[in-house]
């Protein structure tokens, strides 16, 4: 495979494991022990059963008729929205729980920007009755309060965070922090193919159930395994590394990642790393980020608190480098004509973060026989409230 | 030209006072006046923080002076403009701690370079591992006479730490205890089973005990099992809203040792 880690967890040049002395142990613990328990097969059986039985996977690959017939092309939607708690995320934190538990560790640890990688997380934690903290930034905590709520309700804590911007950075950096002074009994459960190696290729592995599946399906709906296309939309990267991971090596399938353009990639209220980021190193990752000239980090825009992180995951920022996939940036109100669109013709209500794959249909010449696969990461179910406020409903 | 940290180590073996701030706070130019005071009133070695928006290893007060001294307007260029004729006037070692990546965007071989201009004698970047550190950089810093100084902490194994020491050539950064920067400890907080077992390792380079030190009591102890220590958030503080820097600093460096 020519897109995987190397041995220093190596994407190319982006990637290894930047970290601080203080957290030394726990990644060495995880890299030179993850490969061997996460290729088990005690840990494949478990994982793979409770993906079945309780996230309900596989999820289904729908031939989307309306949107088609609308754009003229053949575009195919995989339903990680009908996964249990209404996104990709809880791939990666079954994944990670039963990693943990295999590690001995009996606290978890999280950040979260939505809040949906929150809920996923204390959710695994509910159901393995782990100790789960969750860190959130103050802003995101009152933005996002339904999700607060079922964190708590799920047993976990939800601790705000008050410093920076009091977004998803900040509650990553305090995640750390926690680590830092947790360095025995705990395991962080990163959110996405973000942070040190091997946080990054373990995710994508965890994620990589989707692509997995979309190779089956898709042989089983079309006669080919292989799409035309493969669209996601990227924040630290994950749904995107899960859906294009089964296809890096087939070169002749195009991918496509959609970050947040915000309020437009020239404006300083945007969130499109690739576009606008240069390369440095944040949480412990050499990556491409948005930073000033001086190399401190700036705070991203996006009306979608999922993608509002100002770095993005080492493996796409290789594949931005070599070309492997295209980037585009969707702006908030392509994204919300997008929900639209998909609502009323296929009765799908998306998650922001995910409509920006969508919002990417209208930027991309397409061919009426092309198999355009786009990867609906969530459901909207949590952004209701900002729906209502802008459609008037 | 013998590296000033090498210097010091050589001629001072015990009770090594060591102080740490953030460049830039609490207002842009108090660079050089807190250095020269720190020095005046003998204190043994600085470091000097050059502030990062997300300075993950570090609590609550070394957050919040950076976060003051990047909206004062600090950057690593002026730090290094304030710092131009700083050996017109100080003697004691000088070392640059922050993390990696506004050094990154300075590049690092210019970093090296200046820090030889000015007379900079080490650096303490914690997110730059060892690892990485030797497989790029480590030629820059033999070149301008810099030492990187390391990090070892209650985790770090014992074959780790022989590694470090290897690889060290100026003193290694004892980190206290499990934790962020910050004060508030006390002498019983620390594992005095961790100092003595690194203090009875006969590490080749010097040690000094850093985080979480922040009065007479835990700078006393920790100068027990280490050639002194360091103080941080406290002295930060201790700071924040001077308006007379000579007499808080002078106040504070006697709080600590009384004999200074
Ligand atoms: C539905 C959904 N999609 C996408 C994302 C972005 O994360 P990633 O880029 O890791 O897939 C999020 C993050 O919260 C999300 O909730």
């Amino acid at each position: 495979m020519k897109y995987t880690v190397n041995e220093k967890g190596y994407y190319g040049e982006f990637g290894g494991a930047w970290i601080p002395e203080m957290m030394y142990t726990n990644i060495e613990e995880l890299k030179t022990r993850y490969l061997g328990i996460i290729e088990s097969e005690e840990f494949r059986n478990e994982f793979d059963k409770l993906m079945k039985d309780y996230v309900g996977r596989p999820s289904p690959l729908y031939y989307a008729g309306r949107l088609s017939e609308h754009y003229g092309s053949n575009i195919y939607l995989k339903r990680e929205d009908l996964n249990h708690t209404g996104s990709h995320k809880l791939n990666n934190t079954i994944g990670q729980i039963l990693l943990a538990q295999k590690l001995g560790k009996t606290r978890i640890i999280a950040e979260t920007g939505a809040g949906q990688h929150g809920v996923a997380t204390a959710t695994v934690c509910a159901l393995k009755g782990i100790k789960c903290v969750v860190y959130m930034g103050a802003l995101d905590v009152s933005r996002q309060a339904p999700n607060v709520k079922k964190m708590k309700m799920l047993g976990a804590e939800v601790v705000p965070v008050h410093s920076g911007n009091k977004t998803l950075k900040d509650a990553t950096n305090e995640a750390m922090r926690d680590w830092i002074n947790n360095p025995e009994d705990t395991h962080y459960i990163i959110g996405s193919v973000v942070g040190p190696h091997p946080y990054p290729d373990m995710v994508a592995r965890f994620q990589s159930v989707i692509s997995k599946e979309m190779k089956s399906q898709l042989l089983e709906q079309t006669g080919s395994e292989l799409p035309t296309r493969v669209l996601a939309c990227v924040g630290g990267g994950s749904n995107a590394a899960g859906a294009f991971y089964h296809f890096l090596d087939d070169e002749q399938v195009e991918l496509i990642g959609v970050e947040a353009a915000g309020k437009g990639v020239d404006t300083n209220e945007t969130a499109a790393t690739l576009t606008v980021g240069s390369p440095g190193v944040l949480h412990s990752a050499r990556t491409m980020l948005m930073q000033t000239e001086d190399g401190q980090i700036i705070e991203p825009y996006s009306i979608s608190a999922g993608l509002d992180y100002p770095g993005i995951g080492p493996l796409h920022a290789h594949l931005h480098k070599t070309g492997r996939a295209k980037f585009l940036a969707a702006t908030d109100e392509e994204v919300l004509q997008s929900v639209l669109l998909l609502t009323q013709k296929e009765g799908i209500i998306p998650a922001l973060e995910s409509a920006h794959a969508l919002a990417a249909l209208d930027k991309i010449k397409m061919n009426p026989d092309d198999v355009n696969v786009v990867n609906l990461s969530g459901s909207g179910n949590k952004d209701m409230e900002t729906y209502l406020n802008y459609f008037g409903y | 030209m013998n590296n000033r940290i090498n210097q010091l180590f050589e001629s001072k073996k015990e009770n090594i006072f060591s102080v740490y701030f953030t460049a830039g706070f609490p207002r842009l130019g108090d660079t050089v006046k807190i250095i020269q005071e720190l020095e005046k009133n003998g204190v043994d070695l600085i470091e000097i923080g050059m502030p990062f928006s997300d300075p993950t290893a570090d609590g609550p007060t070394i957050q919040r002076s950076s976060e003051v001294a990047l909206k004062n307007g600090m950057s690593l260029k002026l730090l290094f403009e304030q710092l131009k004729d700083i050996r017109q006037s100080v003697n004691i070692p000088l070392i640059l701690m922050g993390y990696l990546n506004p050094v990154y965007q300075y590049g690092m071989e210019a970093f090296c370079q200046k820090c030889a201009e000015v007379g900079i004698d080490g650096t303490i970047l914690p997110d730059l591992p060892l690892d990485e550190f030797d497989a790029e950089y480590r030629k820059y810093y033999e070149a301008a006479n810099l030492h990187n100084v390391l990090l070892i902490t209650p985790q770090t194994s014992e074959k780790r730490i022989r590694q470090i020491d290897e690889a060290s050539a100026g003193l290694i950064y004892m980190v206290s205890s499990s934790s962020t920067t910050g004060a508030g400890k006390k002498v019983e907080d620390f594992h005095q089973d961790y100092f003595e077992r690194v203090q009875n390792m006969n590490l080749k380079n010097p040690r000094l005990i850093g985080f979480g030190i922040s009065d007479q009591p835990t700078f006393v102890n920790a100068c027990k099992y280490a050639q002194g220590a360091i103080i941080g958030s406290a002295f930060v503080t201790a700071i924040k809203d001077s308006v007379n820097l000579e007499k808080d600093i002078a106040t504070f460096v006697k709080s600590i040792d009384p004999g200074r």
